[in-house]
């Protein structure tokens, strides 16, 4: 059964302010989820004024700009800085997306940052993601065949079918799809989430696998498939524009296709 | 997933700022619910009336209050607000209108609708009632 408030260690108390320094006059508030492992109590939140005549535009510029002359102790995970990596997604003034390629600007009013929804969290930013990861895992992301490969040449593919993988090969594994969809904070334990299944579905349209009905039997369960109600929260939040819904969609008519 | 006992959760509903697809999602089952109640309260309508006269208007009285005529008005907008999205789902079951702004305006227009149909089924009501 659904568990709709947090538990009495995971309600958020009221944290610090952290002022901006005298005669900065450009202030942008942050208001930052924090949570110390060490410390034994519950998640806080602290604020910060953040000087925006000296700081990037990237909300992870910001947080950045907190880290290094504010706080020390803000912990969060950021590598590329261009949404490629997929290191920094959390949830930014209630949505999911990546801290680096969300504008400061584009945020009215003060920038709300929280740890993506719904997952255990490790110190303030970072989440615990060995489950996401695991279902990623199960839907085996990759070639599989009976066929001997060609002595000669690589296993060749069609323009075609190669654009079928259009739209689908590009995910990150940021995690914000995931963790932006209801059914998932609900029911993580036994479905698979929109991230697993549309990489689940690259592989099934991948014109070279030859599992695609293996695949599919494994994915006709009521949760791992099938607790997706079309809610859209995957393909709103997806911040590399991919549409897991549709996949999911297609994964569903294929199942209903082949009993035809 | 079960966290370490003493990891906390992260906030989910408390912080998600909902797009209206989501809203609608929602909204969708709820009036699923009322649509439900509503079913079982129409078989009392026809079994009061199937009874006798008099019982069926012990039960006329009470849907003519202001808390009967609340709940009519809502049972009608549900009605219409699951029909209209449940096109929407056809529709995503064929594998058609999952881009973004598709959603997005199927949403607006299935509310709209909702609304039209509503208004228009209860003044055809209120004229034929006279």
């Amino acid at each position: 059964m659904a568990e709709f408030s947090l538990p009495a260690n995971s309600v958020v108390k009221q944290g610090k302010l952290f002022a901006a320094s005298e005669g900065v006059t450009n202030i942008k508030r942050f208001i930052v989820y924090r949570y110390d492992p060490a410390s034994g109590e519950n998640p806080y939140i602290d604020t910060y004024e953040v000087d925006m005549d000296n700081c990037g535009p990237m909300v992870l510029d910001g947080l950045l700009k907190i880290k290094d002359a504010m706080d020390s102790t803000l912990s969060l995970r950021r590598s590329c800085r261009e949404g490629i990596c997929g290191s920094c997604s959390m949830n930014i003034d209630g949505r999911n997306t990546l801290a680096c390629t969300q504008s400061i600007a584009e945020i009215k009013g003060d920038v709300k940052v929280y740890p993506l929804p719904h997952q255990p969290v490790v110190k303030d930013l970072v989440s615990d993601l060995t489950n996401f990861y695991a279902q990623y895992a199960s839907v085996e992301p990759w070639m599989k065949t009976d066929s001997a490969t060609p002595p000669d040449r690589e296993r060749l593919q069609s323009k075609q079918d190669r654009e079928k993988l259009d739209g689908l090969y590009e995910c990150i594994l940021c995690a914000c799809c995931s963790t932006a969809c209801p059914s998932y904070w609900w029911n993580s334990d036994r479905f698979l989430g929109p991230a697993a299944l549309l990489n689940a579905y690259r592989w099934i349209v991948d014109s070279r696998d030859e599992a695609a009905g293996e695949r599919l039997d494994d994915l006709e369960d009521p949760f791992k498939l099938y607790r997706c109600h079309t809610i859209m929260n995957c393909t709103d939040s997806c911040p590399k524009g991919l549409n897991p819904a549709q996949a999911i969609a297609a994964t569903k008519k294929l199942l209903v296709q082949r009993k035809l | 997933m079960t966290p370490h006992s003493k990891q906390p959760l992260s906030p989910h509903l408390q912080i998600y700022r909902l797009p209206l697809s989501a809203i609608l999602s929602i909204t969708h089952r709820a009036t699923g619910v009322i649509l439900a109640l509503g079913a079982m309260i129409l078989v009392l309508i026809l079994s009061t009336a199937a009874n006798s006269p008099e019982t069926y208007a012990t039960i006329h009285q009470q849907l003519d209050t202001w808390y009967g005529q609340i709940f009519l008005l809502g049972l009608t907008f549900s009605l219409y607000l699951h029909f209209c999205n449940g096109i929407r789902h056809l529709f995503w079951d064929v594998g058609l209108g999952f881009d973004l702004d598709t959603v997005d305006k199927s949403a607006k227009l299935a509310i709209f609708v909702s609304i039209v149909f509503t208004v228009a089924t209860w003044w055809v009501a209120t004229r034929m009632a006279g």
